[in-house]
């Protein structure tokens, strides 16, 4: 822990992070701006091959989208729900009291439509359903979204909203498989070219209570998710910056997503821990980019 | 304790053929049976052996099969008693 601590009041110092009260909620700078945006246009040059379909989505998602995605049954515990103020006049009057009394005046908040996105591929699923089936050759899809997880912690590799670019591949097993490990080897190349020691390993979800249990190790044993992880607060700990997961047909079953020739299809992605990643070059090449090795300033902004 | 383990396959295990025409060594898994329906089926099965799977227990293999699924009961049903 005490590492986490130093490295984010290192930052905090440096002015590269910025505090905003709350553990895992960061303002960027500038120059972490410039990191990520280099970090997008690395994965975009590496990903056009692929001639993928761009989208980019707001941090919430519709609530019926996110009911049906099942996450509530698997994180309800890093879920986010919006909530807003539906009352009367009266209701107000007595929000206001609650307010300057300092008493808990969100409890009679009501939900929304909208939850916040828990990983930038949910909101993907509905939308290309609704299209129809899918392409013969299948979809591939270009996407980034600020997500939510609500895990405040002082590690700043653990944030409560983060962006996640991916890619993400729909249509039959075979061909969602190998777009994976395609993208195993591309994100290494990514990785070696920034000059960050990496590994990949086999992974899995943080899937809530003993009944998650189960699921982990499923996960695990059907090798369904790998990530590729830096040292970044720990060496013995290290921090997942990407991560490669095949979903078999869950998503193509729950949203409706067919192949061309009718067949329910399978989905896999690759998800980029933008913060993550920009949070690595920071801790191995020092916080002043401008000795950050050649290769690696080259690798980012050309 | 097949014949409870076959009740409570038919009431979680939401497969789409009949539990009857399972043998007790066929593959759950390939007859349907979800991560998640498993999950369910892990809980129901604690619940009416009054029992608690040990995590080194929870995997898929535990639930691949009826006999399987008799066999884990056994071991953990063992464990408990010593």
């Amino acid at each position: 822990m005490d590492m986490q601590v130093s490295y984010l009041d290192r930052l905090f110092d440096a002015g590269i992070l910025m505090d905003m009260g709350v553990d895992g909620l960061y303002a960027r700078s500038g120059l972490f701006e410039d990191v990520v945006s280099g970090i997008e246009a690395m994965v975009s040059r590496v990903g056009r091959a692929d001639g993928a379909e761009t989208m980019r989505f707001p941090p919430g998602m519709y609530m019926k989208h996110f009911e049906k995605s099942g996450y509530m049954g698997n994180f309800p515990q890093l879920a986010g729900t919006i909530h807003s103020f539906c009352g009367c006049e009266a209701d107000h009057m007595s929000l206001i009291q609650c307010l300057q009394a300092g008493e808990d005046w969100t409890k009679d908040q009501k939900a929304t439509d909208l939850a916040y996105t828990p990983a930038a591929c949910y909101p993907l699923y509905p939308i290309v359903a609704a299209r129809g089936e899918l392409p013969v050759e299948g979809g591939v899809y270009d996407i980034e979204s600020y997500c939510f997880r609500h895990e405040p912690s002082k590690d700043p590799a653990r944030q409560q909203l983060f962006r996640q670019r991916e890619f993400v591949w729909m249509g039959k097993a075979e061909n969602v498989q190998g777009f994976r490990q395609k993208w195993m080897d591309r994100a290494q190349a990514i990785m070696t070219e920034l000059q960050l020691p990496h590994e990949i390993e086999v992974a899995n979800d943080p899937f809530f209570g003993r009944a998650g249990r189960m699921m982990k190790n499923t996960q695990r044993e059907q090798t369904l998710k790998f990530e590729l992880v830096i040292p970044i607060t720990s060496t013995s700990n290290p921090t997942a910056c990407c991560s490669f997961n095949y979903h078999t047909d869950k998503f193509g079953q729950t949203f409706g997503l067919k192949t061309a020739d009718g067949e329910v299809a399978h989905t896999g992605c690759v998800g980029f821990g933008l913060e993550r990643i920009t949070l690595a070059l920071f801790h191995h090449h020092g916080l002043d980019a401008k000795l950050w090795p050649e290769g690696v300033r080259k690798a980012l902004w050309g | 304790m097949k014949e409870q383990i076959r009740d409570l396959l038919s009431k979680h295990g939401t497969l789409p053929v009949a539990v009857s025409d399972i043998a007790d060594d066929a593959d759950l898994y390939a007859a349907g049976l979800s991560s998640f329906a498993s999950v369910q089926l892990m809980l129901g099965l604690e619940e009416a052996f009054d029992i608690e799977f040990p995590d080194h227990l929870l995997n898929r293999k535990s639930f691949s099969s009826i006999q399987a699924i008799e066999d884990t009961l056994k071991v953990i049903l063992e464990e408990e008693a010593a």
